[in-house]
């Protein structure tokens, strides 16, 4: 029906197992900066500062280069400066930046769609936050403890400072970060007694949110509007204890005739952390009608709806409304393999940003006890059921029988998987269509009305509970 | 990561939480809506206090737990699973699993002291800042760092 040539459900999954070349050299790289970060900058030690050394050869060649230098030599002698360790996960992030490229390059391969140019990078507003110089504070002290020498003063240290960020919109996504990332080290202190220290992760966590501490670096401006039919493929869920966001991918096809492209639709929200399961669809739902329209299974027409150069749609109701029906898995195999992606933001380039939708269909499905693996034409990939939300439908055995499978490749740990949005099985003799994002928008099915019952009874007390004590 | 808190009903405790080297939280009164008790045991020393949201020394928290740390313990066993409790207590159980009864019946043959009140404003105001969470608006914008907190079907 669809050409090859236009990735029309053709995947090179031959093409996701090879070894992408200077990818290896990028993340060894990456992994000398995870390292000092573990045993921490107050005191560095000579394989720290051979470490540093590597960093600051790995960037050499970069317009980093003299800035990286400095900083690396004042990390090494114990005396860096904040804006040394701006220097340091600057450089990190411009490796893993590159490593994202090769990787998206790859994957422009595998699925035959093209690969978006980048984004030049905004010049950032100069504007003093304190909020942004007390956190970019907090941060450079985690450096200098290291994971190993984080304890509960050093880490709660953070807590005043999310609080009085969280309230502006504007200082949201570096308070998410922070939050999230202080509550992980919170329940994993003493560092001192770990067994196992997620280096990279946290190493992630942390240079982002220190970039994130330079003003202006996190705005993304709205620069177009689209008016047109959106077609939802599926809904990808995130949370942290106090945060949740969903965000559904979908084609939009313009109005105007042009080509479709993919985007993407988000809504987030801070919540207490006894807010989990179908209490979080309850909290993102009244946000964005496009959950809504996933769980009916139907498109919506957008009118002059804001959208950044990077496809993310910037929602709000009053641009949108209900369309014709559409099935996900047919506008994944019709519409998907022609529709192009957006370029990423400079900040935005990293392995663990990739979600790419694609379309998998004639594979042969491997189980080893809590594994899942597709064999597509002949190739592994690996599924990751975990990210799957439980409050829905879709489950690892559903995943399992699956023929189909409508999914976003990602890539972790070195490979290439994908994580599963919707598939088509087969339930007493019938065909059906299975979302992980089904209850997004409300359900009828009578497991998921226990659920909703009970989240919403327990945000009932919350709220009671706030009504009584939080205004005194 | 830290895998997600599992659903509890909230009416009897709206508030436990692993933090400050303590477990902590706030137990709703039975008899008086406007009161709640302040609770907490120490990791190590399981240190014990309670006290109400005005500061009254609750009565029966002489001499060992009283109900409300009881309380406390059972809804952080099914917040957070037995074993990261007891790991954050350093609670060691000999020959048995750890549940809401060995945790509590081994801090108790431990035969904790008595803390001060000390603890009991700052418990009081994470409980506070826990609510103000459900007050905060939601934004459409995106949050790219999401992307490094996927949900996780693991339990806790
Ligand atoms: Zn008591």
């Amino acid at each position: 029906m669809v050409p090859a040539e236009q990735g029309g459900g053709v995947m090179r999954a031959d093409l996701l197992a090879d070894p992408v070349a200077g990818l290896d050299e990028a993340l060894a790289a990456v992994d000398a900066v995870d390292r000092v970060l573990v045993a921490g900058l107050l005191r560095p030690q000579p394989a720290q500062a051979e470490d540093l050394a590597a960093l600051a050869d790995a960037v050499a060649g970069s317009p980093l280069a003299s800035v990286v230098a400095e900083a690396t030599e004042k990390a090494a002698a114990g005396a860096a400066g904040e804006d040394h360790f701006v220097a340091l996960a600057a450089a990190r992030t411009a490796l893993l930046g590159s490593a994202h490229d090769a990787l998206m390059a790859r994957v422009g391969e595998a699925t035959g769609r093209p690969v978006a140019e980048t984004i030049a990078a905004e010049p950032a507003e100069a504007q003093a936050v304190n909020l942004l110089v007390a956190a970019r504070s907090w941060l450079c002290d985690l450096a200098r403890a290291g994971w190993r020498g984080i304890d509960h003063d050093v880490v709660s240290g953070a807590a005043q400072v999310v609080s009085a960020m969280l309230p502006d919109p504007a200082l949201r996504r570096l308070a998410t970060v922070l939050d999230g990332f202080a509550a992980e080290l919170a329940a994993s202190c003493p560092g001192a007694s770990l067994d196992r220290v997620p280096a990279r992760r946290w190493a992630d966590l942390w240079s982002r949110a220190l970039l994130l501490t330079l003003p202006g670096a996190a705005a993304v401006p709205a620069t177009e509007t689209l008016t047109g039919r959106l077609l939802p493929l599926g809904v990808d869920l995130h949370e942290h204890a106090t945060a949740a966001q969903a965000q559904v991918h979908a084609v939009f096809e313009p109005a105007d005739g042009g080509a479709p492209r993919l985007v993407r639709a988000a809504v987030s929200a801070p919540k207490p952390d006894t807010v989990v399961g179908a209490g979080i669809w309850q909290l993102l739902r009244p946000h964005l009608s496009l959950l809504t329209a996933v769980s009916e299974g139907r498109s919506m027409d957008l009118v002059d709806m804001p959208a950044t150069p990077e496809g993310d749609l910037v929602w709000s109701d009053e641009h949108a409304r209900p369309g014709e029906p559409a099935d996900a898995l047919a506008t994944a195999r019709v519409v998907l393999p022609t529709a192009t992606a957006a370029p990423t933001a400079p900040l935005d380039r990293h392995p663990a940003r990739i979600a790419v939708p694609v379309f998998l269909e004639g594979y042969e499905v491997q189980r080893d006890d809590d594994t899942l693996t597709f064999t597509v034409a002949g190739h592994p990939l690996p599924v990751d059921t975990d990210r799957v939300p439980v409050a829905g439908p879709l489950t690892p055995d559903a995943v399992a029988t699956s023929r189909a499978c409508l999914g976003l490749l990602r890539w972790d740990a070195g490979s290439f998987h994908v994580q599963p949005l919707a598939v088509e099985t087969t339930v007493r003799k019938k065909a059906v269509t299975v979302h992980a994002g089904a209850w997004a928008g409300g359900t009828t099915d009578k497991a998921g009305v226990k659920a909703e019952k009970a989240a919403a009874d327990a945000v009932a007390v919350l709220r009671e509970r706030a009504g009584r004590l939080l205004r005194k | 990561m830290v895998p997600p808190a599992r659903p509890r009903k909230l009416a009897k405790v709206p508030f436990v939480e692993l933090a400050d080297g303590r477990l902590q939280g706030v137990v709703s009164s039975g008899s008086d809506i406007e009161r709640v008790y302040v609770s907490s045991v120490a990791a190590g020393t399981y240190a014990f206090a309670c006290s109400t949201n005005n500061n009254r020394p609750c009565g029966g928290a002489r001499g060992g737990f009283c109900n409300h740390i009881l309380a406390l313990v059972r809804e952080a066993v099914l917040q957070y699973g037995a074993e990261r409790v007891a790991r954050y207590l350093r609670v060691e159980i000999v020959d048995a699993e750890p549940s809401e009864q060995t945790i509590a019946s081994t801090m108790m043959s431990a035969r904790p002291p008595q803390a001060d009140s000390a603890a009991a404003a700052s418990v009081f105001s994470r409980f506070l800042r826990h609510l103000a969470y459900l007050e905060l608006a939601p934004t459409t914008l995106p949050v790219p760092e999401m992307q490094w907190f996927p949900p996780s079907r693991a339990v806790a």
